[in-house]
């Protein structure tokens, strides 16, 4: 038995947590390879780096790394910052504390602290390396401890498809970004700029060694594609979020004894199967920023449909007659 | 990580060296300076510590309330911080010997006051007998007359009570006040306890401490009880929410019971039922711990314009389809005015001496009462009947002559707002503060449960006022706690 307005919180918790993972990697990879710019190419091109988090443009770009620092990781008025996403899923996490164990919420309350203590140190700005790795290790830690001292049941479940929702439309617009930027021909050799690029995007992604090992250190960008839109092992591929957001859904139904196959679960079910069945060249031929955008759509259906059913529901169809 | 060989032990007498014995009863030393005969382990524990040891096991104790969150929320702090209540290293110890009257006084009163509960709302057999004045109620603001002839369950009207305990230079514990609507502090009692262990557990083990920790167990069982008759009830904490200042209580309560944490927008009532919504669709509840004020309770029948609240539950309540804990209308049971009838209310429906007795009081809706009260404004304690949390008081001698004048004008146009006490030394404890150990006044909140039967966990929140000479315990005026002991032998 859970409530709803508890399984909305829990949702929103992980949900949260892996933007401001996702978001905490992309800036500080962005800020690792602008240390490796060729002459100055074009600046620190902080613009891609918030089309590629789908955030929105600031009137005006900061200038400098340590500027942008402020604004994308410690400023709480920003609502897209990491700070205000750890702030969000705590404030979350207060509200169902009863629901989730004493670990998890010491270990997000803590995490909360320690951001605030290095915004408040004022030195971080300027080496901000450190501050987004303790970001993404506190996320890393809080889900192990959640999968270690939560039953695994409904309100459990409910994390899960936060997580690998969130996952999964962040990696598909990540993604989406290199298609419109690089249209060259697969297979061929990749410039050192776009080598570059392609490399930030796989360590965006976690992936970089992952894809070593499969398809060795060769680049191409068909493959990186394949591995990141439909790798069914790699944890931070759209596939394996997709997988995970499907079976999350069908326990959810299972477990308040709804009958099969509620709108979320169809669409989770197809979403799933998509990417399953996917051939990555057909993906590239046809129109890749078309089958990206499409995953994006899924999954705001799929929270469409999870909260007409099981939280924001109309009270007179559940009343007993 | 436990004791670690020191820089050397500070010396007893550097530790003590501000420690000064005054009027009031002092829980470590008798009047003569020799400590008493239970703190000798403590004594001897603190000997063998150093100053930068002690330092240490607080700023442990600090971080254990702050990563746990364990805060409360200060109105009137337009930051909405969360802050943590001050925690004394130095626990209070008291004896069994000392304890056990105290705890057959709180069963007894909690008992009577229950009794005179169902008959406010069944007749008032008290008032007709001439004990209790009939106009009290009518002047009470927290008496509800839509409880009239409704039946609770098992006549429980309180089931949760916190009262509040000073001692007397005698030593003598008496009743302070009667917190019958919704005592705070229960989980404060609960984390010290669990903190004072895990940073001083060779002390914790030189004494042969009673536990407190199956609290939550026996206030699910208190409230299983209280459900009307239906197998495997449906039992929810109610909570005005996140920006209530116990908050954190709330939830940690729910978590210890293993029962749902709701708000009002959870819940609904329909045909006088009461479900809350669920992601499985709607589910019936039987028990409501509810947080929430009287007034707040129900916007149909109380404050329009609470959002608190779930419309429809007073009715719900009264068809005796729910029940709730505490009951509606209690107030009129710790009504400050109310409070000085207490022992005749104990002798009227238990034909018994109260064990406990209170302090006494003069009531200012009576003349007399009201005369001595205004000749003696700067001796005494003057409170607003129906405030708490140590709003709306004076204290007679530490007021400005202007701040008399303001309290004779509110006498005077509403008398029966007022009472007034003699001001109490609350006893003094010792406390860990500024490297050195000095002596702080304190109460104590025992917490009484009445379910099946009454009891009592042995103890409560022992609460300190931090400012030296200060008589203000609350945690809302700056007042703090410490772990409290009851001896097993």
């Amino acid at each position: 038995m859970l409530l709803s307005r508890v399984a909305d919180a829990l949702y929103w918790i992980s949900r949260y947590l892996e933007r401001a993972e996702h978001s905490s990697r992309v800036i500080d990879i962005r800020l690792d390879l602008g240390l490796d710019r060729i002459d100055n190419e074009d600046g620190w091109d902080f613009d891609r780096l918030y089309a590629g988090l789908r955030l929105t443009s600031p009137v005006e770009s900061p200038q400098s790394p340590s500027a942008l620092v402020d604004t994308l990781i410690f400023d709480l008025v920003n609502p897209e910052s990491v700070a205000s996403s750890v702030t969000a899923a705590r404030e979350n996490a207060r509200q169902v504390r009863e629901e989730i164990s004493a670990d998890m919420w010491e270990q997000l309350n803590s995490l909360y602290l320690r951001l605030r203590q290095a915004q408040a140190d004022g030195v971080w700005s300027a080496r901000p390396h450190y501050v987004l790795r303790m970001v993404i290790e506190g996320v890393h830690l809080f889900q192990g401890i959640t999968d270690a001292t939560m039953g695994h049941g409904e309100g459990w479940q409910y994390l899960q498809v936060g997580r690998f929702l969130e996952r999964a439309s962040s990696t598909a617009a990540l993604l989406d970004l290199y298609f419109r930027d690089h249209t060259e021909t697969g297979g061929a050799e990749l410039g050192h700029k776009n080598r570059r690029e392609w490399v930030g995007l796989l360590r965006s992604c976690c992936a970089l060694e992952a894809y070593s090992r499969c398809y060795t250190a060769d680049l191409r960008r068909e493959r990186i594609a394949e591995f990141l839109l439909l790798n069914p092992e790699s944890p931070r591929s759209v596939r394996f979020a997709s997988a995970q957001v499907e079976s999350s859904i069908r326990s959810i139904a299972q477990l308040t004894g709804r009958s099969t196959g509620e709108r979320a679960e169809r669409i989770a079910g197809r979403l799933h199967a998509t990417l399953d069945y996917g051939q990555v060249d057909e993906i590239l031929s046809d129109d890749p920023h078309h089958y990206v955008d499409g995953i994006v759509r899924y999954c705001s259906q799929i929270h469409q449909a999870l909260y007409q059913t099981y939280i924001a529901y109309p009270i007179e169809a559940a009343l007993p007659s | 990580m436990f004791a670690q060989p020191s820089a050397g032990p500070a010396s007893v007498s550097e530790l003590f060296s501000t420690y000064q014995l005054g009027e009031a009863y002092d829980e470590m030393f008798e009047a003569g300076g020799a400590p008493r005969l239970h703190c000798g382990g403590l004594i001897q524990v603190l000997a063998a510590t150093s100053a930068p040891e002690l330092v240490q096991y607080q700023s442990e104790a600090d971080r254990a309330f702050l990563t746990q969150g364990i805060t409360f929320t200060v109105y009137g702090d337009d930051q909405g911080t969360e802050r943590i209540i001050p925690y004394d290293l130095l626990p209070r110890i008291i004896t069994r010997s000392e304890w056990e009257p105290v705890e057959r006084g709180l069963k007894q009163r909690l008992t009577a006051i229950n009794l005179f509960l169902k008959d406010v709302y069944h007749g008032g057999r008290i008032f007709s007998a001439g004990v209790v004045p009939r106009e009290l109620t009518q002047s009470c603001r927290h008496y509800r007359r839509e409880m009239r002839g409704v039946s609770v369950q098992r006549d429980i009207y309180v089931s949760i009570a916190g009262t509040d305990l000073i001692r007397l230079q005698d030593g003598r514990f008496v009743v302070l006040e009667d917190n019958l609507r919704v005592p705070s502090g229960v989980s404060y009692m609960l984390a010290d306890r669990e903190v004072t262990k895990r940073v001083l557990p060779a002390l914790f083990d030189r004494y042969n401490v009673s536990p407190i920790a199956h609290y939550g167990q026996a206030l699910l069982a208190t409230l299983r009880a209280l459900a009307p008759h239906r197998p495997d009830p449906t039992i929810v904490v109610l909570t005005p929410g996140v920006g209530n200042s116990a908050y954190f209580e709330h939830a940690f309560l729910a978590r210890e019971m293993g029962v749902a944490l709701v708000e009002g927008r959870d819940l609904l009532v329909h045909d006088d039922i009461v479900y809350m919504r669920t992601t499985s669709g709607l589910r019936r509840v039987d028990v409501i711990y509810r947080r929430v004020d009287d007034d707040f309770l129900d916007p149909l029948a109380f404050r329009a314009d609470s959002q608190l609240g779930v419309a429809g539950l007073l009715n719900a309540y009264r068809a005796g389809h729910v029940s709730l804990a505490n009951a509606i209308g209690t107030g009129i049971a710790d009504d400050k005015a109310m409070y000085a009838y207490v022992p005749a209310i104990i002798r009227y429906y238990l034909g018994e001496e109260p064990i406990l007795d209170n302090v006494e009081t003069y009531l200012c809706g009576e003349p007399a009462s009201r005369q001595h009260v205004l000749e003696n404004l700067d001796k005494l304690v003057v409170k607003a009947v129906g405030e708490s949390g140590g709003y709306g008081m004076l204290i007679g001698p530490h007021s400005t002559a202007a701040e008399r004048e303001q309290f004779r004008g509110k006498i005077l146009a509403d008398p029966r707002n007022f009472i007034a006490q003699p001001t109490l030394s609350l006893s003094q404890s010792p406390c860990f503060i500024n490297q050195k150990v000095e002596p702080r006044h304190v109460d104590l909140r025992p917490y009484v449960l009445y379910g099946e039967e009454v009891t009592v966990v042995p103890g409560g929140l022992t609460r300190v006022a931090l400012r030296k000479g200060s008589l203000v315990v609350n945690s809302s005026q700056g007042g703090g706690s410490k772990d409290t002991w009851v001896l097993q032998d």
